[in-house]
């Protein structure tokens, strides 16, 4: 869509996109094409000498073990928190959606963890679940459950998987919401004349048609877990115990700062932009596609 | 609904209501906290309804900082906070409402590309090219500086998307009659496009302004000194002494005031920030 009607300014429309396209060469396109420079040299401890080594940081990431341990770190954290906030949030957005004289006092109670930061809702949730002072801590244990996310790399991956989805489901829950108010009511109507019950008319009729919601949360869910968490993970777990809960953006974070392995943390760092680039033009495609018709 | 089933409602509020609950009790238990003694918090005992040390511990959080640790006071961090996301948000509304105004009014070489240029930082967070933005920040001197916290994050596209988007739904000839009026392209942006873009500006501010707010592995790495933190990173190191020595009960009181300015802006600009979030991230 372009407009008809435009001015014809030679030299204003250039300084009017002179500041962002700074902004942009600067701290975007630099330091990403740095990252990728990077990835192929071999700085020493001091980084007062390089030298061009080809693959060989991204050979040497490769054959550690501790890659892979990350990225199904990253596979299983980002599938069970992508899951649960969606099937979550989509179960409190069809009940919302009901014709209840209250519905809007719910939607502001259910929106607002959309605006605590990731660091303070994993801080909240250790808090909640801390071995020794949690207020829910103590009932798991009363039951006989030896609960410490501190020692135990399964606890530790169970409370950072519920912050995130604590975190998540108002997101997901806005967009559920908008996509179920955008489905015209005869065609529900329709359905219940067909004699379909609620749940029939719900599998049938309303998940279809919001599966371009569903589609488009997913991809976004996914990228959150993959970069946003990374405060949860920093403020509760610090990765550990073990590495349990070092994910992909975590690794990055800990070889680049703790262990000051700039050429390895830049492979690292090429491997994820690879990743969300194919993530960000699936989902390009897939909505284009829906777009259509 | 399509028939009416009175037990339908009920399962709905009782769902409903869960799911409020299991939002707000992480909340409650942090405010409950916050206002008992570290005794009482520490023990492993805590009672479910308030204390009485609510002054105390928020005094000291704020004023004084923690006892143990040689630690910032959070009033300073709330400052450092409140720059930073109005920078944030400010700066990335400047630039996008200018940059989204040459690509939608003006036909020029390169515009096409110089969209591009723009759109495809929308792929890559901060988070991916950390250390050598991190590089950069301190090439320029820009570490422990407002600057630092605030220019590499607004160098993404998603405001100049929401303007132009805006832009293409403001009739042509709204800019033919101004230029009847013999208007140029500074007093038709001035008198014409700002005004009908208020909204849209406010929900990008809201949108913007809580994602400053809640920044997290940027400050943490740019920031060296204590004094020029966030809140939000300051309250994990309110944690990172051993757990028996950590004081529990200002560091809840510290994640109530991380979380107050920007819940708040959210529950008061509910209708704008959920039109901003859906038309950004289309």
């Amino acid at each position: 869509m372009e407009k008809s009607a435009v001015f014809n300014g030679k030299l204003l429309p250039y300084l009017l996109l002179v500041p962002q396209l700074i902004i942009t060469f600067v701290f975007f396109y630099w330091p990403a094409s740095q990252a990728v420079w990077q990835s192929f040299l071999r700085e020493d401890a001091f980084g007062l000498r390089s030298e061009f080594i080809g693959l060989e940081n991204y050979q040497a990431l490769f054959a550690q073990p501790e890659y892979y341990a990350a990225m199904l770190t990253t596979l299983v954290f980002s599938t069970l928190v992508a899951v649960l906030s969606l099937s979550i949030a989509l179960l409190f957005a069809t009940q919302a959606d009901k014709n209840l004289k209250a519905a809007p006092v719910y939607k502001t109670f259910m929106i607002w963890p959309y605006a605590v930061a990731p660091a303070v809702a994993g801080v909240l949730w250790f808090f909640m679940f801390h071995p020794s002072l949690g207020t829910l801590a103590r009932p798991l244990r009363w039951m006989g459950f030896d609960w410490n996310p501190v020692l135990n790399g399964n606890h530790a991956m169970m409370l950072v998987v519920m912050a995130a989805v604590w975190k998540q489901i108002s997101y997901n829950f806005l967009f559920f919401l908008a996509g179920l108010q955008s489905i015209p009511k005869s065609v529900i109507e329709a359905g219940a004349i067909d004699g379909a019950g609620p749940m029939r008319r719900f599998w049938t009729i309303v998940f279809p048609l919001l599966s371009p919601t569903t589609f488009f949360l997913l991809v976004v869910n996914v990228v959150y877990v993959f970069f946003d968490t990374f405060g949860i993970i920093d403020a509760v777990t610090g990765g550990g115990p073990a590495g349990a809960t070092t994910t992909m953006v975590y690794k990055v974070y800990a070889d680049g700062r703790l262990g000051g392995d700039l050429g390895g943390s830049a492979a690292q760092s090429v491997v994820l932009m690879v990743i969300v680039i194919a993530l960000t033009a699936i989902q390009f495609r897939y909505v284009e596609r829906k777009v259509q018709y | 609904m399509v028939e009416h089933r009175p037990w339908n409602d009920v399962i709905a509020y009782a769902i409903l209501t869960l799911g409020v609950f299991i939002v707000a009790f992480p909340v409650y238990l942090a405010l409950i906290a916050s206002t008992h003694d570290a005794g009482t918090v520490v023990g492993g005992n805590m009672p479910l309804s308030p204390g009485s040390q609510t002054l105390e511990n928020y005094y000291r959080a704020i004023f004084v900082g923690g006892s143990r640790t040689s630690r910032e006071p959070v009033g300073h961090l709330l400052m450092n906070s409140f720059i930073s996301a109005l920078g944030i948000a400010v700066g990335k509304i400047i630039i996008s409402i200018l940059s989204a105004y040459a690509v939608v009014y003006f036909r020029f070489p390169f515009r096409k590309t110089a969209f591009w240029i723009i759109f495809v930082t929308l792929m890559l967070p901060v988070e991916v090219r950390i250390y050598p933005t991190y590089k950069v920040v301190a090439d320029l001197h820009m570490l422990d500086t407002y600057a630092g916290l605030i220019l590499p994050l607004i160098a993404s596209a998603t405001g100049t998307l929401l303007f132009r988007q805006f832009f293409m739904t403001v009739p042509d000839e709204l800019l033919e009659a101004s230029r009847i009026d013999g208007a140029g392209p500074f007093r038709f942006f001035k008198d014409t496009l700002l005004p009908l873009s208020v909204t849209t500006i406010a929900a990008l501010f809201v949108i913007q302004f809580i994602y400053g707010w809640n920044q997290y592995l940027w400050p943490l790495l740019i920031t060296t000194q204590d004094s020029m933190q966030t809140i939000v990173t300051g309250i994990k190191k309110m944690l990172t002494t051993t757990d028996e020595l950590a004081e529990w009960q200002l560091a809840m009181a510290t994640a109530v005031l991380a979380m107050l300015p920007p819940v708040a802006v959210v529950v008061f600009m509910q209708r704008l920030f959920v039109r901003g979030l859906v038309e950004t991230e289309k």
